[in-house]
């Protein structure tokens, strides 16, 4: 950690919608609100026609408590929602529905944490349910548009919203807390992130003792990083020029990748927040808290430790293959059918990774069965075929898909084995290069030269261990 | 055919048209016609259903004839207040903001009245968004006393009320969330019930003060009012404050006569602001009581004496929050003007869709929830709710019923209190104890002075409508009333 | 605690004005302080209770936890657009943000 990042203090606010319910959090009315018409999934609970009332989605509720309970949090016993009241043309009643930490009320949970790879915890100081507003259209932008298109599909979806301390020291910090974030969200399988804007993020920075802005309208996660970074080189060439950072609210515009300044009319915000009365209290027994960890699905952590257990994966490789929930799925269902799991695990965690920035795709849009992985896994084990005859497979097989079996065959990539072949090779190879050999025979470092020829003639089939015994002795003879 | 059949207690009518001694088609069109003589005297409608309901009530005369079981409300006119949805017909709140706004679904009232085959015939005249105590914060007028046209019906369920009274519906569903039953029919002469919190489903109606307010029934007479009870109450898994229990059937308390009933009159509510008139005919009555056998007991709540103002800042806060919703986006008033921002766009459909007592109501309560002043008035009042509703428990351990004056004047004239808000308020200073408890509550016609209607509030502990009913029933046949004397109150 | 006897000054009715989007004129900003300082000094007499220790009543009974099962129900969105006064397709129309 440089000494200049540490002037960095970084806090999150993360929205993420429970996709995995069939309702939004108050009314009947399908959670899937992705594609459709505007305005088709709604009812009068979501749209707040006069006289429509609240009614509490009871899997919402088990689905806080799972989040609530895997990421450390103290759940509350009692709890009541609150009204926050503002108005915004998202907004179907001009005030959304949520929980609120004073008058009497509590969040959902406080007092989670999560823990980095380096062992820094960062706390997470509130977790609270909430609806999501609706989505509004722009012709252009925000500033440009001279009237605006709301859609109330999403209006009342249900949210969970969790916030951070100012834990963290660095964008990329802010990355790896949200893969580990990501990855235990998924594995509770309470919300898919593939689905575009399922999760949200405020962040606020500030060098330490600065100002604090905030950055707003973060549509994913992988934004994050990004918008920290801009800001951050922001905020840092405005200090070097003398510049003061004035206190703020920033909104992130991912195709320009800037933060802006909207330049609103800074309105002191006084949300009168006041229990919402249509809904009643909420109480978590203890026993209904038990009962919902007892049933919980395996947690990263707890796959981390099983990965390395059942498939013998190295520390490192089972963290990274937990990461992300899909990589963990697909890396057992490719442990499982290998004789040589700890290869999958290289395969997937080691080897994959770097292909896949190369050509900027994820695993999940490449036509790769586990099972390919699997096999080249077992060839390799082996001993069927050389490492570097194994990577033009791998290659092979995520562009093209095919097996690794059928590419070996067809390439004739199978180790050459018989000295007699390989005892030619190096015949073919002395007589094309005789400079080499003679440099060879006085200095034995061009031999590397030699054998390099002759891996580059045979694809790499040969044996590296035969091929320089072989060298060696003919140059004896000379 | 004559008129006089509205004359027929309902509770009689409705047995009546179930065995083909009335067809609903003559008692709809006898009301129909009614409606069409007197109302634009009266006001009591928005909206008059006049084809649908003929229509309905032909195909359930001839359901009887073919012998088909129908519902226990069967052909009886219904008249319902307009801030309670019935599905395709316009709620206006009696505001501007709603003109033109038709519901989209039924509130779960409707459904239920619908399903008993009860007969929605219209919707009626309300102060706006129900924030009144006398039908004339109306966008569309105010509504008029039955008794004297130059008198207020009470409010803000007026409509309802006086369409009850002047014979324009069998039986009417209002709201009350600080007397707004109570109060037109203490003023109208006839019967209103505040049920218990949570007895009645509030789906379906526009909220004006949520943790007040409940639906209940008005009618002519206790035992009409009970058959509407019957059908309306009972849970609902749309709203949450609903008690989910088996509901109490009312329809054969009045079997067997009430024996015992340990009455408690408490001080606070015959404070100075109840005028003498009202004093002496709700002592009256409950002489008359006594000298059945029924001894009554002065008693004494004092926290009482703080329930206006607790009343007012909740019921204000709850409602500046309720009508934020209405910004013209959706549905309501909209200025249509173009090249506005959303700010000023929502600010001035507000301010133009909105009337000036809605407008205050809203700043009010902005007030009362913002930083700074929440603890001061907004916790405060829940908390002295709370002392209030310990008093009621206390009262309640020792006596079955409370005893009181449901309005502490007699009806007055229109425009009278219209440019003093704080003395319109006061009217209710007798009704929202009931509310801020949760408590059931009922006003019943106790006598007149000079021409103008009295009515006696009698209160129960939660859940216990049937003590109301059996109590109401018995001062009901003590009480004697000449519908003559009334303007538009007699057939 | 003693307050003012008229808490509300005109800047503080404009400013509630402004947070419950009610548009008020000169005029009406006088007229509404008046009316609400009438009012504010009436509601001033609960300062009278001792609530020291009272918990307030946010739910008049004692009714938890009222949950409903997570099964979607078609959406109702028809008629729900009858009453959108602007509205470009199936859009509802809002004046522009800025």
């Amino acid at each position: 950690m440089s000494s200049e990042s540490k002037k960095i203090k970084i806090g999150l606010e993360v929205h993420c919608q429970l996709t995995s319910l069939k309702t939004k959090l108050f009314c009947n009315s399908p959670s899937d609100y992705r594609e459709k018409p505007p305005n088709t999934n709604i009812c009068p609970v979501c749209i707040g026609t006069p006289g429509s009332l609240p009614v509490l989605n009871r899997n919402a509720l088990n689905y806080a408590t799972m989040v609530a309970s895997s990421l450390n949090f103290e759940i509350m016993s009692h709890m009541i929602f609150f009204r926050k009241n503002y108005f915004y043309p998202d907004m179907s009643k001009n005030f959304q529905i949520t929980q609120y930490d004073r008058a009497g009320g509590v969040p959902f949970a406080i007092n989670g944490y999560i823990l980095l790879n380096d062992g820094r915890k960062i706390r997470l100081g509130r977790m609270q349910l909430e609806e999501d507003p609706a989505k509004i259209s722009y012709d252009g932008t925000i500033e440009s548009s001279s009237e605006t298109y709301v859609d109330y599909n999403r209006a009342g979806i249900a949210l969970i919203e969790i916030v951070t301390e100012p834990d963290l020291e660095s964008p990329s910090d802010a990355r790896e807390f949200l893969n580990k974030l990501s990855s235990i969200l998924e594995h509770l399988n309470v919300l898919d992130l593939g689905l575009e804007g399922s999760v949200r993020c405020d962040a606020n920075i500030s060098h330490r003792g600065g100002k604090r802005v905030e950055i707003k309208n973060i549509s994913s996660f992988k934004e994050v990083e990004r918008a920290l970074n801009f800001e951050m080189t922001r905020q840092k060439s405005l200090a070097s020029k003398g510049i003061s950072v004035s206190q703020e609210t920033r909104h992130w515009d991912d195709v320009r990748r800037i933060t802006i300044s909207l330049r609103l009319k800074e309105e002191e915000q006084d949300y009168r927040y006041f229990p919402e009365t249509d809904l009643v209290p909420v109480t978590l027994s203890e026993t209904f808290i038990e009962k919902i960890n007892h049933d919980m699905p395996e947690l990263p952590k707890e796959r981390e430790i099983r990965f390395q257990q059942e498939y013998n994966h190295s520390s490192e490789i089972a963290r990274v293959l937990v990461k992300d929930k899909y990589l963990a799925d697909y890396s057992e269902k490719a442990a499982k059918e290998s004789i040589a799991p700890r290869e999958v695990g290289i395969l997937l965690a080691v080897n994959l990774p770097p292909f896949l920035n190369e050509i900027g795709k994820d695993l999940k849009s490449l036509d790769v069965a586990p099972e390919h992985f699997a096999e080249l896994a077992d060839m390799i084990s082996k001993g069927e075929v050389s490492r570097r005859s194994a990577k033009t497979i791998f290659l092979e097989m995520l562009k093209t898909g095919q097996k690794p079996r059928n590419i070996f065959d067809k390439k004739g990539l199978d180790v050459i084995s018989d000295s007699k072949s390989i005892e030619d090779i190096v015949t073919k190879i002395f007589k094309d290069n005789p400079e080499a050999v003679k440099d060879a025979a006085k200095d034995t470092k061009a031999i590397n030269f030699l054998l390099g020829k002759i891996m580059q003639e045979t694809q790499g089939r040969v044996d590296p261990s035969i091929a320089t015994k072989l060298v060696k002795q003919k140059l004896s003879v000379q | 055919m004559t008129a006089r059949i509205l004359d027929i207690p309902v509770w009689e009518v409705v047995k009546k048209i179930a065995n083909q001694e009335i067809s609903s088609e003559d008692y709809i069109s006898e009301t129909l016609e009614r409606i069409q003589k007197i109302d634009p005297k009266i006001n009591a409608y928005i909206t008059v259903i006049k084809e649908a309901s003929l229509d309905k009530a032909l195909e359930l005369d001839k359901q009887i004839r073919q012998g088909k079981t129908v519902g226990r409300l069967a052909g009886l006119p219904i008249a319902i207040k307009d801030s309670i949805c019935v599905k395709n017909i316009k709620n206006t709140c009696g505001s501007r903001m709603l003109e033109n706004f038709v519901a989209p679904y039924n509130a779960t009232v409707a459904d239920k009245i619908i399903r008993e085959d009860g007969i929605i015939i219209g919707k009626t005249n309300l102060d706006e968004f129900a924030m009144g105590t006398s039908t004339e914060h109306s966008y569309f007028g105010a509504t008029r006393n039955p008794w004297d046209s130059s008198k207020v019906p009470g409010g803000s369920s007026g409509g309802s009320a006086a369409s009850i009274a002047s014979f324009e519906a069998a039986l009417a569903l209002g709201s009350d969330t600080g007397g707004s039953i109570r109060s037109p029919a203490s003023f109208c002469s006839v019967v209103g019930l505040k049920p218990t919190y949570g007895a009645v489903s509030r789906y379906g109606l526009v909220s004006y003060s949520n943790s007040l307010e409940q639906i209940g029934p008005i009618a002519r007479d206790v035992r009409s009012t009970a058959i509407l009870m019957d059908c309306i109450n009972g849970h609902d898994i749309r709203d949450s404050t609903s008690k989910n229990t088996v509901p109490q059937r009312f329809a054969d308390i009045f079997k067997n006569t009430v024996k015992n009933l340990k009455i408690g009159v408490p001080n606070e509510f015959f404070g100075e602001g109840v005028q003498k008139e009202v004093h002496k005919s709700i002592w009256n009555v409950i002489h008359k009581i006594e000298k059945l056998g029924f001894h009554y007991e002065k008693t004494t709540l004092p926290l009482v004496k703080y329930a206006l103002p607790a009343y007012y800042i909740i019921a204000m806060s709850e409602a500046s929050s309720n009508l934020a919703r209405y910004d013209g986006l959706r549905y309501g008033f909209n200025v249509l003007k173009n090249n506005l921002n959303w700010n000023t766009t929502f600010s001035k459909n507000r301010r133009n869709g909105f009337g000036d007592e809605v407008r205050q109501r809203i700043m009010l309560g902005t007030y009362t929830l913002s930083a700074g002043y929440f603890d001061q008035y907004y916790l405060k009042a829940q908390k002295i709710r709370t002392l209030i509703k310990q008093d009621f428990d206390r009262a309640f351990k020792k006596f079955d019923i409370l005893v009181v004056p449901s309005m502490p004047i007699l009806p007055f004239a229109l425009g009278e209190k219209l440019n003093d808000p704080l003395s319109l308020y006061m009217c209710d200073i007798n009704t929202v104890p009931a509310n801020l408890a949760g408590i059931p509550s009922i006003s019943i016609p106790c006598g007149l002075s000079s021409g103008l209607p009295i009515g006696v509030q009698i209160m129960a502990p939660p859940f216990r409508e049937d003590l109301l009913f059996k109590a109401g029933y018995l001062f009901e046949e003590n009480v004697t009333i000449d519908k003559s004397v009334g303007e538009f109150t007699n057939v | 605690m003693k307050t003012p006897k008229h808490p509300i000054s005109e800047k503080e009715v404009s400013h509630l004005a402004e947070l419950a989007r009610l548009e008020l004129s000169g005029k009406d900003v006088t007229e509404m302080r008046l009316h609400l300082n009438k009012i504010l000094d009436y509601f001033k007499m609960i300062d009278e209770v001792d609530t020291e220790g009272i918990s307030p009543t946010y739910h008049v009974f004692d009714l938890v936890n009222v949950l409903r099962d997570d099964t979607p129900h078609s959406p109702e969105s028809k008629d729900l657009l009858e009453n959108v006064p602007k509205k470009k397709g199936r859009y509802i129309k809002a004046p522009r943000m800025i």
